[in-house]
């Protein structure tokens, strides 16, 4: 028998009372277009909102619709949901959610699950016309029971027809109605979620997902074993946002009072765009969609040098095209932000997953010397944050300002607080008074090489901007002198910057047997890993600098605590033993080898391309093995 | 000069603008570049229209021709290869209020920056783009280009440039969203200053092909012409290029073409066999992407926090 509760929810007779736990990994996985992904941020969306901590990242296949039913194709979401703040996508799952068998067995290869790991398996397959279908799934499901996974078989299909005609679409709600019972979610919020996600699509189908939505919520009240709780006990968090990291930067670029965002679109990165496209002009912006890369960093240049605040989003192969435009850019001194959404590389390399290998090709990837500064936000917080400070430094030190975020923070979820919105973020008007003609275009202090530009509409301040070499009043000089010192003017902006900055902070001890140096995105992974670590004894501090060019103050005097120094990054090294590999010919991890040439330390480097983000988990088994060494 | 502070006008300006108020460094091209025409004709145009200097921005890309902002007196902007007019479309773009030039070549529009021109005339921004045109590389010392004549010895192609010359006007005419485009020759100063007039005078891409003789590297390629003006066709219409009588006395060739009519235009730009002078397409009515770009700029402080406050709330729990 069972009964309707006022809120709508149905509930068994024999209501098992829910267990605490401190936190939960979900996954949910399917076909592609199957709405994974819509359940997972949803079920995100209502944890954060009954304050608990959260971190959800999507597991996303390189193909639009790859074939069904093919471990290739996994398509979907996970969802880690914490009692306190979340700030990574941890180990392996405790449970998942799987649409068919076969999407499994990727993630069962990438080492997403464990042991005990729950499986809540659609079991229409077993019943499925084709012969081989069946023994695959039986086959399948044998394979996961031996790798110690717990397999529930769930009729989601069955269920669902009884409300829809196409189970394709709506057996993700139906899921989010069995997780949001299992983990006992705020029923009212994922309610209003649902409406909110279709608000678009009218009353009717609302109520055909709400409808969806309860079934599973009824199913998984009277069928599963399984009942969680994860209290929140983060307190009031006071005013809070949900997003990805790339909206945050979106978000960033509208609060900083930029005039222009222009972009070509590029896999992690355009999704930036997505959110303010409608509403930027409301902010005083406008995005423009150029028919290249290259075309939009000119773009964006152009709009620069007439005085408006521009802006250019992108990752990995967009930066390499752009690369010439860029270096006018810091030829001639042109305020830009250049946000690059990292993804593996070379070339195509990875378009959907995260690798934090565009540093030295930022840094170093132009003709000649090509000084410019690069931040680099840990959090999705600092994706809306660097962008405004990126603004300001790009106009205080005239020149493009590198922000490297990577497809790891772009795709995580979580909340972070709303920021007060400042008018001091905003970009100035242009200044269209006249400019003292005495005064020249460059007008280089010999110490900060910094200088005031004049901005067409100004009289008297009439120069041609050029791509040569050229004189502080912007003419054509090939002689020796003018190159040597406007090299050393727009060096010395970056020594200018370095002089405002801190030292990095030191998470952990001051001093110590191993320090971990982390930059952007892995953060929240390397501090999970430090303090787990310290908590066993071990004595380890990490850092993770967001200026990267000019680089944090400090460095070597903190090195000198530490008997060892370490990077841990997601690009390529060379590790000693491999094949080959020795002292000598080993590569180091980016970060690793600009320390190393900075410090003169002996930094050692761990770093993987696996194409996820850091975990946790991997990052304490390998500093424990060091640090046992 | 002399004292004078007007030219013999009754209008009183507040500010009075001079040729010279236009003009920049010395120009440095070879002796009988086309090039130098095309410079004093735009000063001329400028002048003509009393534009502040400080409104005008000249933007280029890389070769010869692109040399030009540093020999105007306004502000310039000296680009990279080929991307001349994106820079001057986002010049343009947030800056409504300025006056955009951009001076290309025919390496620089029709070869590497290829893709920018079909876009750019796609996107219509308002500026005059001008292409001198003289089919050859002549900054990087005689290369092919892709107007080169078939059979033009180049140090690229010593034995003959191989394949057939790009035809730029049936090009851009069939860009949709095409608004203008004009022919002339950088030799006949009334017709070349009456086009880039009209150029200027036209609220959207105004797409100009200057044949432009370079007297080292393709004295071949106009040398022809200047000898016989037969090879050539006046386009005249009272919509088209004015043309007065010593125009029309040295192009005996004439045929009355009204520039509103694309596909004559088409008709005319693909018959190889006569080089078409004056205005050839013209739709005044095209969509200008300034109107899109220029979108948002009346926001006030307090509105655009108000719309970055509302944005949030969308994501707000």
């Amino acid at each position: 028998m069972t009964t309707k509760t006022t809120s709508g929810a149905t509930e068994t007779p024999k209501q098992r009372g829910a267990k605490i736990i401190k936190e939960h990994i979900v996954e949910v996985v399917s076909d592609s277009g199957e709405g994974a992904q819509k359940c997972g941020q949803t079920f995100g969306s209502v944890s954060g909102k009954m304050s608990n901590g959260v971190w959800t990242v999507e597991i996303i296949p390189a193909e639009i619709q790859p074939p069904a039913r093919s471990p290739a194709g996994a398509s979907g979401i996970r969802i880690r949901l914490a009692s306190k703040r979340v700030t990574n996508m941890g180990d392996e799952a405790d449970l998942v959610v799987a649409f068919n068998e076969q999407v499994l067995f990727s993630r069962v290869a990438n080492g997403a699950y464990k042991k005990g790991t729950i499986v809540l398996l659609e079991n229409k397959w077993s019943e499925d016309p084709q012969e081989s279908i069946r023994q695959q799934y039986a086959a399948a499901v044998k394979e996961f029971a031996e790798h110690g996974l717990v397999v529930h078989e769930v009729p989601m299909e069955v269920e669902c027809l009884k409300l829809v005609k196409d189970a394709r679409k709506g057996k993700n709600m139906f899921v989010l109605g069995m997780l949001c019972h299992i983990y006992s979610r705020d029923l009212d919020k994922a309610l209003a979620e649902i409406a909110a996600t279709f608000a678009r699509k009218g009353d009717k189908v609302i109520k055909a997902n709400h409808d969806l939505f309860q079934s599973g919520y009824d199913y998984a009240a009277s069928h599963i074993d399984y009942h969680w709780e994860i209290p929140a006990e983060q307190g009031d968090l006071g005013p809070t946002l949900v997003t990805n990291g790339n909206t945050a930067v979106g978000l960033g670029v509208m609060a900083a009072g930029m005039d222009l965002v222009s972009m070509y679109p590029i896999t992690p990165a355009t999704s930036a765009t997505h959110y303010i496209a409608d509403i930027f002009h409301e902010a005083g912006g406008f995005i423009h969609q150029a028919e290249d890369e290259i075309a939009a960093v000119a773009y964006a240049v152009g709009a620069s040098f007439a005085g408006k605040t521009a802006c250019t989003i992108t990752s990995g192969p967009g930066m390499a095209l752009k690369t010439e435009v860029l270096g006018l850019a810091v030829m001639a001194e042109i305020p830009l932000v250049v946000v690059d959404v990292q993804r593996g590389g070379p070339s195509t390399g990875l378009p959907t997953k995260v690798e934090q290998g565009d540093l030295l090709s930022t840094l170093y990837g132009m003709p000649g010397d090509a000084p410019k500064i690069i931040i680099a936000p840990a959090t999705i917080e600092e994706c809306f944050h660097f962008v405004i400070l990126a603004r300001k430094l790009a106009e205080a030190f005239r020149g493009p300002v590198f922000v490297l975020t990577d497809a790891n923070l772009a795709t995580g979820v979580q909340p972070w607080t709303r920021p007060v919105l400042s008018e001091d973020w905003l970009a100035a008007p242009i200044d269209q008074g006249a400019w003292d003609r005495n005064v020249p275009a460059y007008d280089w202090n010999e110490t900060t090489g910094l200088s005031q530009r004049p901005i067409p509409g100004q009289r008297g301040g009439e120069y041609v901007l050029t791509g040569l070499s050229h004189t502080n009043r912007s003419k054509v000089a090939y002689d020796s002198d003018t190159n040597q010192t406007t090299c050393e003017h727009r060096s010395r902006k970056l020594a200018a910057l370095a002089q405002t900055l801190n030292p990095p902070e030191i998470h952990g001890d001051e001093q110590g047997d191993l320090l971990v140096v982390g930059w952007g995105s892995t953060k929240g992974a390397i501090e999970e890993a430090v303090d787990l670590l310290r908590e066993n004894g071990h004595r380890v501090s990490s850092i993770h600098p967001r200026f990267i060019s000019p680089m944090e103050p400090g460095m070597q005097e903190i090195f000198s605590r530490f008997k060892k120094v370490m990077t841990v990054e997601i690009n390529y090294s060379d590790k000693l033993g491999d094949p080959l590999i020795t002292e000598e010919t080993r590569r180091y991890a980016q970060l690793a080898g600009l320390l190393r040439a900075k410090t003169l330390v002996d930094v050692d480097c761990w770093s993987v391309v696996y194409g996820h983000p850091m975990q946790p988990g991997l990052i304490y088994s390998e500093l424990e093995q060091r640090l046992r060494a | 000069m002399f004292g004078l502070k007007a030219d013999w006008s009754l209008e009183v300006f507040e500010r009075y603008f001079t040729m010279g108020d236009y003009a920049g460094g010395e120009a440095r091209w070879c002796p009988g570049c086309g090039d130098f025409a095309v410079l004093n004709t735009v000063h001329r145009v400028l002048h003509d229209a009393q534009l502040p200097p400080e409104k005008t921005v000249a933007v280029s890309g890389i070769g010869c021709s692109s040399r030009l902002p540093h020999y105007m007196g306004t502000y310039g902007f000296h680009g990279l290869h080929g991307r001349a007019l994106p820079f001057a479309n986002g010049v343009k773009s947030r800056r409504p209020d300025l006056d955009v030039w951009v001076a290309t070549g025919d390496g620089d529009c029709f070869s590497i920056g290829a893709g920018h021109w079909i876009h750019a005339i796609r996107y219509n921004v308002d500026m005059v783009v001008l292409v001198f045109d003289n089919a050859i590389y002549g900054l990087t010392k005689k290369q092919t280009s892709p107007t080169s004549p078939t059979g033009l010895s180049t140090n690229t192609h010593p034995k003959g440039a191989p394949l057939p010359a790009m035809n730029p006007l049936t090009t851009t005419l069939g860009i949709t969203n095409v608004s203008f485009v004009a022919q002339c020759v950088d030799w006949n100063p009334p017709h070349l200053y009456e086009t880039i007039k009209k150029a200027h005078k036209h609220r959207g891409t105004s797409f100009v092909r200057i044949i432009q003789r370079c007297p080292v590297f393709s004295p071949d390629f106009c040398k022809p012409l200047q000898e016989d003006s037969s090879r050539m066709l006046l386009l005249t219409h009272e919509k088209g290029i004015p043309a007065d009588d010593s125009v029309r006395r040295i192009f005996g060739e004439q045929r009355e073409h009204d520039p509103g009519n694309w596909i004559e235009a088409m008709s005319i730009a693909r018959d190889e066999r006569k080089i078409p002078i004056g205005l050839l397409y013209h739709d005044p009515d095209a969509p200008v992407y300034d109107d899109l770009s220029s979108r948002g700029l009346e926001a006030t402080n307090a509105e655009k926090i108000a719309a970055v406050n509302r944005a949030f709330d969308a994501f707000a729990i």
